[in-house]
């Protein structure tokens, strides 16, 4: 989170409306911990990350949706074991639960 | 009015300890508190009961600097009993704890590499050697903070702020230091203690400290004597990744080989290495 400091700082500063996603549970071999965290403007710029690289395409949409109004804030899966129809999984096998939200606090 | 989120940043950039505390299932999905030692907690997550018995759970994963998520009531009910026939507020605590600490006994140039290697490990690293001439800002840029001081004063005044997740390395090789280092460092509950020394070395060593009654097995246990893992690190580089890796193997309790359990010369041939 440290590391998304500043371009947070900068984006809001800009006036650009900004997601923000954290992993909040892991299950088997995920590659991050909880708290790994990545932020995502309006405009789709991007900083940090929440796995080794396999879903981050996937939490960029689901984070312009939620600052589309698309969808709620709230938490997606990722991962082979889960029944939320999400396509994307992890290659290492294990399962990631993210909370996405509209940093608006 | 400062926001959370602000308030939040403001503690990460000054790595005070901090837990915000995240609804992320139930009602009031994303209500926020952020809680601090020694401060108001700031935010509510929709009842003020639930508020008071979240903010002594996040203080407490905050000591032991954990993030995860725990289960309540809407009101703050935490009993399987109080719990049935409620709805579920699942909350996300994330701590940010202060960073772990590692102090370096003596200024040699395993120290600067060390000092390094703990940096990037997010380690806060306090150089301290009697030496003036070696203990200097300049020999270690990379610590943040050195100090010409003996080691029993140090752990003096603050071997109390040592806990499980910061360490202590010794490397001086010298008795007049090691023996007060080791036990200064064996009277704190710091969880990794590290002596650096051949075998040999670390025979006179345990002989001295037997001198001065460190004969507790237990406390024999605490130390990683000679330190780092046995991977045949030579250079004052490699020596570091040995130690740190040790630290992370004794946190996580994996079984991986220290020198501390082997037996014959700590470094073999060298003339395969082009180390110095």
């Amino acid at each position: 989170m440290k590391d998304l400091l500043d371009d947070i700082d900068r984006w809001r500063a800009d006036g650009k409306r900004v997601a923000l996603a954290r992993v909040v549970d892991i299950e088997g071999s995920g590659p991050r911990d909880p708290g790994a965290a990545m932020a995502v403007n309006e405009i789709g710029e991007v900083v940090g990350s929440v796995s080794g690289g396999c879903v981050e395409g996937a939490v960029v949409t689901e984070s312009l949706s939620i600052l589309q109004g698309d969808r709620a804030a709230g938490i997606v899966t990722f991962g082979y074991s889960d029944d939320e129809a999400f396509a994307v999984g992890l290659t290492c096998g294990g399962t990631i639960r993210l909370f996405i939200e509209e940093l608006n606090w | 009015m400062i926001s959370i989120y602000d308030t939040l940043a403001a503690a990460i950039r000054a790595e005070q300890p901090a837990a915000l505390i995240t609804v992320i299932e139930g009602p009031h999905v994303g209500a926020k508190l952020l809680v601090r030692p020694d401060a108001d907690p700031v935010g509510s997550l929709g009842h003020p009961e639930l508020d008071r018995v979240a903010h002594r759970d996040a203080l407490a994963e905050l000591e032991a600097g954990r993030s995860g998520i725990r289960h309540y009531g809407p009101e703050g009910e935490t009993t399987p009993e109080d719990l049935m026939d409620t709805p579920v507020v699942r909350v996300f605590v994330e701590s940010w704890a202060r960073p772990p600490q590692m102090w370096i006994f003596g200024a040699v140039d395993f120290t600067a590499a060390l000092a390094k290697v703990a940096k990037v490990l997010g380690y806060r690293v306090m150089v301290c050697d009697a030496r003036e001439i070696f203990a200097t800002r300049r020999r270690f840029p990379m610590a943040d903070e050195v100090r010409v001081t003996w080691p029993t004063p140090v752990f003096e005044a603050r071997g109390a702020e040592l806990g499980s997740r910061d360490a202590v390395c010794i490397l001086t090789h010298d008795p007049k230091f090691d023996v007060p280092a080791v036990q200064g460092a064996l009277a704190t509950k710091a969880g990794y203690i590290g002596v650096m020394g051949s075998r040999t070395t670390h025979a006179k060593r345990m002989e001295r400290l037997a001198d001065v009654g460190i004969t507790d097995p237990a406390d024999l246990d605490r130390l990683m004597s000679p330190i780092g893992l046995d991977l045949g690190a030579r250079t004052p580089e490699e020596t570091a990744i040995s130690i740190c890796a040790e630290i992370i193997a004794r946190r996580t309790g994996r079984v991986t080989p220290s020198l501390r359990d082997g037996r014959g010369p700590i470094h073999q041939g060298g003339s395969e290495t082009l180390g110095t």
